[in-house]
């Protein structure tokens, strides 16, 4: 007896045998953004509001403050962080092998991002050390992520071209969030119900 | 067209594939008026957000084009690509299985949660686990699998069916969904509160407290994939809720099981379908949650099922094989007249809607399925809104015509045939058809036919013939037939004379087809009936 692998591929060639031509694939799609850095970020913002994440501006200088602020308007007690991350913060507990169950037990997590997309206004992180594994920005119930500006794109082809696949990739629009009641969005199912972003220009 | 399917196996195991006949079915489905208003709700909702955020979008057509030629190009290249996947997949420490079938999917989905020792899985919602009963199967080995995604987990605490690709309880409302969470969630784990309101809020929020525990405690999980890029060996699962990440990134142990055909050929194609997918699906910009890994990561173990069942016959018909570009937005369900009204239970499949109807009958054989390729009025709107350009309603046609015509059918059609073929035995036709004007009831309606007619009157009204037909009218008021000078005949190639001339006159094209009513009663009605689709349809399009 053939091998299931062997079979589905004589299945395939059978199945091929006219022989179609693959097609030359049109991309005509716009591959990258024609906003300027300004109108670029105002985008994001906006996009970002659109799907309830709070949105926070500030200059490099002013960032720790920011932090600061938004921790303790959130009132968070203890907050989890990357190893990596560059910012003392209050509360801090740093990811070194933690369990889902202590990250459970945590009030936030903060961390940076890889790439930023205005025109969906999605976050993406790579678990870079400034983000960390993906447990941690999922299982607490508030995340607070610093954007920097020269990591926002326009466009969802240049964020691909920016991210490298062989880091585990996770890309966040807004707060967790269902349609599945009557097809209405509804923020807030199993991962943070609040994401706040931090954007660095 | 004849096709010779080279003897590949179709799906064997049809029970998630198949049910009732679709009219018997829909008759039952169209007669439950809360059903009809919860989705005419649901899908009105859905069709206004994905219009406004397509809309935004200044090159979707371009968007749609690569999309259809990217899927093209794996289906051609299926069997480079899927050696690619595995062996992208395999450096990265993963482990490949490949199932002929849903039976040998799950006993290696089975054994694979037997070797960790766990008596459950958590699962992100999956049509690839669906199709082939693996919930069933997992628990007849002992093993419950909890279904995490809230559509799921309100369709499985009901011991209901799912009825939309995207999301299976749409036929629900938030006050039914309430009833089930305070019935049933205390049976197999944390109960519902119970001064539980229907908002939406709140139920999502009995849901995230339900599952937290079992999130937390699980060693295997069990997903899909929405993409895998073969040339870098990631998968990637999209998703709203969390419940995906939870399940993706917390169990030591990920099982993934995968139709063949779900691959893109390079990373940079997924820029094309993050774009496609999520505007289609939910009507967003961008969904939520998107997780991509490539391999084995953050210390998991990573098992990747590939499952033909069926596909390599679907992928052996070039007239069907289209159908295996679907990235499951369910975009097509939403805008279906005949979705609209009869819900996806009345498929019989997990697979629904127009994708359903040509998708499950290739995967299983029209002779299994057969009433689904009728299940259209087609009226082409899943077409226009199919992100990859699947030509459903063509697609349609071409399974129906392998579809069995009753007896009767085909013998009604052959009288039609001869009758049509020369103008002295349409006239003859036309004169005796209107002894049906007896037929006629008080407002000029036909309510019941004799067989072999009955299936078209069992669901709609004929109108009596006119007292003076077209032609009789053209001879009283033109002064006589108009065949010789006719100079062309038409498409049909036949010769009936007057509305070719008529059409003349006014500059227009489709002359040869007026005044054909009892054709197209008897074209119409497919094996059994496609009665109440067809009745449903009517409404539709507003």
């Amino acid at each position: 007896m053939s091998s299931a692998r062997d079979e589905v591929l004589g299945r395939i060639r059978r199945a091929l045998a006219d022989r179609p031509v693959a097609p030359e694939v049109p991309r005509a799609y716009r591959r990258s953004g024609d906003l300027d850095p300004a109108a670029r970020l105002d985008l994001l913002v906006d996009r970002l509001v659109d799907y309830k994440a709070a949105v926070r501006r500030c200059s490099p200088t002013q960032l720790v403050d920011t932090l600061f602020n938004s921790l303790s308007a959130r009132g968070t007690a203890r907050i989890v962080v990357p190893p990596g991350l560059a910012w003392d913060l209050p509360g801090a507990v740093v990811d070194d092998g933690l369990t889902a169950a202590d990250v459970d037990e945590v009030d936030g997590v903060v961390t940076a991002c890889a790439v930023a997309v205005a025109e969906t206004g999605t976050i993406v992180l790579d678990s870079s050390p400034d983000q960390g594994r993906r447990m941690i920005t999922l299982v607490p119930d508030y995340h607070l992520c610093v954007v920097r500006a020269d990591q926002v794109v326009q466009t969802v082809p240049e964020a691909v071209a920016r991210l490298d696949p062989d880091r585990p990739l996770t890309w966040i629009s807004g707060p967790s969030a269902t349609s599945d009641i009557e097809l209405n969005r509804v923020e807030g199912v199993h991962g943070p119900r609040t994401l706040e972003v931090v954007l660095v220009s | 067209m004849t096709q010779t399917f080279l003897g590949l196996p179709r799906a064997v195991d049809t029970e998630h594939l198949r049910g009732q006949p679709f009219p018997v079915a829909a008759r039952a489905a169209v007669a439950d008026s809360q059903l009809r208003r919860n989705l005419g709700n649901a899908t009105a909702t859905i069709r206004a957000k994905r219009a406004r955020v397509v809309g935004e979008v200044p090159d979707w057509e371009a968007l749609r084009s690569a999309g259809a030629a990217i899927k093209d190009s794996v289906l051609a290249n299926l069997d480079e690509l899927l050696v690619q996947l595995e062996s992208e997949v395999t450096r990265r420490g993963g482990t490949v299985h490949w199932a002929r079938d849903a039976a040998e999917a799950n006993a290696i989905v089975t054994s694979l949660v037997r070797a960790t020792g766990a008596h459950e899985v958590v699962k992100v919602k999956s049509m690839a686990t669906q199709e082939i009963g693996l919930n069933e199967a997992l628990a007849a080995a002992g093993i419950a699998a909890w279904e995490t995604d809230l559509a799921e987990l309100i369709v499985q605490l009901g011991h209901d069916k799912p009825s939309h690709i995207l999301v299976p309880a749409i036929h629900r409302n938030r006050a039914e969904i309430r009833e089930i969470f305070l019935r049933e969630m205390a049976a197999v784990g944390l109960p519902a509160p119970a001064d539980l309101s229907d908002s939406p809020a709140a139920l999502a929020d009995a849901a995230r407290r339900h599952l937290r525990r079992k999130f937390l405690d699980a060693r295997v999980a069990i997903s899909g994939a929405n993409f895998a890029v073969a040339s870098t060996g990631t998968l990637s699962v999209v998703e709203s809720e969390g419940n995906g990440r939870m399940c993706i990134t917390l169990p030591r142990t990920l099982i993934s099981v995968m139709g063949i055909e779900k691959l893109v050929p390079t990373w940079a194609d997924l820029e094309v379908f993050l774009q496609l997918l999520p505007r289609s699906s939910t009507g967003e910009r961008m969904n939520p949650y998107t997780s991509m890994w490539s391999g084995a990561v953050e210390g998991q173990e990573f098992h990747l099922v590939l499952l033909d069942n069926g596909r390599t016959a679907v992928l052996s018909d070039p007239s069907g094989r289209a159908a295996l570009r679907c990235i499951r937005c369910s975009a097509c369900l939403n805008v279906c007249p005949v979705y609209e009204r009869t819900g996806g239970h009345a498929y019989g499949s997990v697979y629904p809607g127009p994708i359903g109807a040509v998708l499950s009958p290739q995967l299983t054989g029209v002779a299994e399925n057969p009433t689904l390729p009728f299940a259209s009025s087609l009226c082409g709107a899943c077409y226009d809104a199919c992100p990859v350009a699947i030509d459903i309603p063509t697609m349609l046609v071409h399974l129906r015509s392998q579809a069995p015509h009753p007896a009767a059918e085909r013998a009604v059609m052959r009288s039609v045939a001869y009758a049509m073929g020369s103008p002295r035995r349409w006239t003859a036709v036309l004169s005796a058809s209107r002894a049906g004007r007896l037929l006629g009831g008080r407002r000029g309606r036909i309510r019941a036919l004799p067989p072999p007619l009955s299936g078209w009157t069992a669901s709609r009204d004929l109108p009596v013939p006119p007292a003076e037909g077209f032609r009789d009218w053209w001879t009283r008021t033109h002064g006589g037939p108009t065949t010789p000078s006719l100079p062309s005949p038409g498409p049909t190639g036949s010769d009936v004379a007057g509305p070719g001339a008529s059409g003349q006159r006014r500059g227009g094209s489709g002359g040869a087809r007026t005044g054909v009513d009892p054709a197209e009663a008897a074209g119409g009605s497919g094996p059994g009936g496609a009665g109440p689709a067809a009745a449903g349809a009517e409404g539709g399009g507003e």
